[in-house]
């Protein structure tokens, strides 16, 4: 349902001037109303459905605890100041280049002010839950492209494996070093009704958004910083490396300080200003398919000064173009021979090829039951409640009902080609209908989730909005570790469900608070100051030319000037 | 050329750093403050205000803040404010205006004019640092494309470049308030820019020992100290070309040169732990050497003649 895409700029977007500090000085705005969110009121959902979760109000007018301090900054706050902040944020972003491609366009990634607020108790379900779910998404990869042992055992039919569209038989028989297919994950996830998280799908491809929860951080901490302060906010900035840390602990076998290179497609795909940061932040190259070469099963990169081994890649394209060879023979963005070298083992390839399979939907209807299955535990994070239109009965069920429930096709990652009942038109139902009968393989149906909503700014005033939360998993093969924080993108428009970025999505800075009792917190209830050191003071400054002594002569030079100028009379 | 140009343009590199690196390294600890709520902001203030060398009171019943050192580092009048350096250079390109391109000055003079003071301060003060640090690269810049490398642009480079290594040093003597907020190195390797060259170095196996490293010792980095000292060094040798016939055999005649290239081997020779373990008293002594230089320079290549004043002789 979600989806990063370039979104359109926001009416609020300054355009891009020349950089001064005056910039946003004039303090004569009319000032805007700021409105008190109300109780959120679900739209175009079917009567009598619950009501969404509103994350930031337990009440009409009382804040969850979690929320208090940005509450009470944000009331704090006069509409002309709220003005200027908006306006510092867009800029921060124009500025920086922070962007989306769209249609060879650049777009700045709307950024909402009001940060997301997750309690520590909250987000230690999210932590296990992701890494458990990381966990058995490994063991079933392994299992997938190697014994199929749920296959035998009858957890999943050998029927939906093959054909899932991005299984790939060429990843058979490849071996990771360090047995790790999914380097990074992003797991999408959802609160529903009750405020309890659900995943919506998982993306163990190439799940893109990570700069993005990294930049709105800095941003968001700069330009809203007094809330910021209040806050113990657990910090994102290890993520690179971490990521780093993974990408060379899948390194072949052997290997001595192994090179890890970010393949991208390029500078226009949507995702360059991630691929760039994310090698600039580890301080490993970027390559593209035409500075590799494969030959004698290892790949290697043109410098300078000649080919260079690398050992890791850390790709960034999809499976279909990494190598024309055993892929699509018309792809420039690969690399002859990749797979090849990735199958001798000389080469490491994160994340692994053959992941998508794991990304399909219907696949994602069996992950509960596969994560019993390979580790034994009950799933911390439940699906949201999926039918299976293979099955005749959920099938007829479906058709029965098309026109409360939500149907994607399994495949398509975001909002695209999803209908959503309610508000479908009757020829669009029926069109459906037929494409469903057509093809059972291709769709799943969900129950509309009414999405939980976080206040946001939309002008100057503050609305619910729906949320959805994509946190990111590292594997380095002996942890998952889960970034405190995550993707929250939102959907801007009013009532809207689908917070793809395509349909007019932003997003929101993500603040996971650390838990009581950490040693931080006890500080706050003490109120003790944490001691700083005193440093020795060192010598003023160099004085310049001394300025003083001088003043005499300044005198005399502008006497001078002045009898210059002063007309002669004899 | 004149000593009195001269003077300018040595000054007008000095002031220009000082105002860069003064925004850089307040940038990153106002931010600090920020973000770190539970650190004593009045020790905190007082540390920073006492490595810039400016004196404090010490009567600690009057809490030193934020505010404190916006004051005496940013807007106030002094020359160690940003505004007070821009200033000051300014004044010296208007002293040496014939000797300085007329896009410098009119570089220096359009930044003068947009400077704030402490009543109009700018309402977004990251904005503000950040708009210092590009006025400082487009004098530089301007200076690179435009001044011919003889005597003028060795004096202007000088000054810079003593000034870097003072202001480097200023700053990773802060290491110890940076790290009590268990962010160390990172900060303050961005507040030089230079995070991502030091990342790219190192290749992300990189350590707080590494860092420590690259801001001292990298040769190649050009806002390290030691790489600063030597491009200093180097300005001096070209300025007395002429005389150094007797150099090439023993030694080194001229005294800034020697107390530059002291205190760069002083660090180039020693374990690099060895410099760590007290890093405010060897920073501190790297800034003496730079103000000691600077002396030296001032006396043998800027002599004043004391301006004499004639009395009446009352009989």
């Amino acid at each position: 349902m979600v989806e990063l895409e370039p979104a359109p700029t926001p009416s609020a977007m300054p355009a891009a001037g020349p950089v001064s500090w005056r910039a946003s000085s004039d303090s004569t705005r009319p000032s805007p109303l700021l409105v008190k969110p109300e109780p959120v009121t679900p739209e175009g959902s079917v009567p009598g459905a619950a009501v969404a979760w509103d994350e930031m109000f337990e009440s009409a007018h009382t804040p969850r605890r979690a929320y208090k301090q940005v509450h009470s900054a944000l009331s704090r706050m006069s509409g002309d100041e709220l003005r200027s902040r908006v306006d510092a944020l867009a800029r921060t972003y124009l500025d920086q280049g922070v962007t989306f491609d769209l249609g060879g366009e650049e777009r700045p990634f709307p950024l909402d002010l009001v940060p997301r607020v997750i309690a520590a108790a909250e987000w230690e379900v999210v932590e296990h839950g992701v890494a458990q779910r990381v966990r058995a998404l490994e063991a079933f990869l392994a299992d997938v492209y190697g014994p199929r042992q749920a296959v035998a055992d009858g957890v999943i039919p050998l029927k939906v494996l093959v054909t899932a569209s991005n299984f790939h038989r060429e990843a058979a028989g490849i071996e990771p070093a360090n047995g790790v297919r999914v380097h990074v994950a992003g797991i999408d996830l959802v609160r529903d009704e009750a405020g309890t998280f659900r995943v919506l799908e998982d993306n163990v491809r190439v799940p893109s958004g990570v700069s993005y929860v990294l930049a709105n951080r800095q941003a968001v901490s700069q330009v809203f910083s007094e809330a910021f302060g209040d806050h113990r906010i657990r910090p994102l900035s290890d993520y690179p490396r971490r990521l780093l840390a993974a990408l060379r602990a899948a390194a072949p076998d052997g290997t001595v300080d192994p090179a890890v290179v970010v393949l991208t497609p390029g500078i226009y795909n949507s995702a360059y200003f991630e691929h760039a940061l994310l090698a600039r932040s580890m301080g490993v190259e970027l390559v593209e398919g035409r500075d590799l070469v494969c030959h004698h099963g290892q790949v290697w990169m043109r410098t300078t000064s000649g080919e260079r081994r690398v050992d890791v890649i850390y790709r960034r394209i999809d499976d279909e173009f990494m190598d024309p060879i055993h892929f699509r023979s018309d792809s420039l963005l690969g690399c002859p021979g990749l797979l090849t070298a990735a199958r001798s083992g000389h080469v490491a390839i994160a994340n692994g090829i053959g992941n998508g399979v794991a990304d399909d939907k219907l696949v994602y209807t069996y992950i509960p039951d596969l994560l019993r299955y390979y580790l034994g535990e009950e799933p911390i994070l439940d699906n949201v409640r999926t039918w299976r239109l293979q099955e005749p009965d959920a099938r007829a069920e479906v058709l029965d009902r098309l026109g409360e429930l939500v149907v994607k096709p399994v495949d398509g990652s975001g909002g695209k080609d999803l209908v959503i009942g309610p508000q479908a038109s009757a020829a669009e139902l029926d069109a459906l209908r037929t494409k469903i009968r057509l093809d059972p393989r291709g769709w799943i149906a969900q129950p509309v989730v009414q999405l939980s909503t976080v206040p946001t700014l939309c002008g100057l005033e503050l609305q619910p909005r729906h949320v959805d939360l994509r946190p990111f998993a590292v594997n380095d093969g002996d942890d998952v570790w889960v970034l405190p924080g995550g993707l929250t993108r939102v959907a801007l428009a009013k009532g809207q469900l689908v917070v793809n970025s395509s349909q007019g999505g932003g997003s929101k800075d993500t603040w996971v608070l650390r838990a009581a009792g950490s040693k931080d917190i006890e500080d706050r209830a003490t109120h003790r100051r944490r001691p700083v050191p005193v440093l020795p003071e060192m010598a003023e400054p160099d004085p310049g030319p001394d300025d003083e002594t001088t003043s005499d002569q300044q005198q005399q030079q502008q006497q001078q000037q002045s009898q210059g100028i002063r007309p002669v009379r004899c | 050329m004149l000593s009195r140009i001269a003077e300018s343009l040595f000054w007008i590199g000095r002031y220009v750093e000082r105002a860069d690196d003064t925004a850089r390294i307040l940038d990153v600890h106002l931010q600090l403050l920020v973000e770190d709520p539970w650190a004593d902001e009045d020790t905190a203030c007082r540390s920073l205000l006492a490595v810039m060398g400016v004196p404090v009171e010490a009567d600690h019943s009057e809490p030193v803040g934020r505010e404190d050192v916006l004051v005496r580092l940013a807007f106030g009048p002094a020359t160690g404010s940003i505004v007070g350096s821009l200033r000051a250079a300014r004044e010296n390109a208007r002293r040496a205006r014939e000797t300085v391109s007329t896009e410098m000055w009119g570089c220096l003079n359009t930044t003068w004019n947009a400077l704030p003071d402490l009543e109009s301060r700018p309402p977004d003060i990251h904005r503000f640092f950040g708009w210092v640090r590009e006025r400082a690269a487009i004098v530089a810049g301007i200076a690179d494309a435009t001044m011919s490398r003889n005597d003028p642009w060795h004096f202007l480079v000088l000054g810079r470049s003593i000034e870097r290594a003072d202001m480097t040093a200023r700053l990773l003597a802060t290491r110890a308030l940076v790290s009590t907020s268990g962010l160390a190195w990172p900060v303050l390797l961005r507040s030089c820019g230079a995070y991502e060259a030091f990342l790219r170095t190192y290749r992300g196996v990189a350590t707080d020992r590494h860092a420590a490293e690259f801001l001292l010792l990298d040769r190649l980095f050009p806002r390290s100290i030691v790489h600063a000292l030597q491009q200093g060094e180097q300005c001096l040798s070209q300025l007395s070309a002429a005389e150094q016939y007797n150099d090439r055999r023993i030694g080194v005649r001229d005294d800034a040169r020697r107390l530059l290239g002291r205190t760069r081997t002083d660090l180039e020779y020693r374990a690099l732990a060895e410099v760590v373990a007290d890093l405010p008293e060897e920073m501190d002594r790297v800034q003496r050497a730079c103000t000691a230089a600077s002396d030296v320079i001032a006396s043998r290549y800027f002599p004043h003649g004391a301006a004499t004043s004639w009395v009446t002789e009352y009989s």
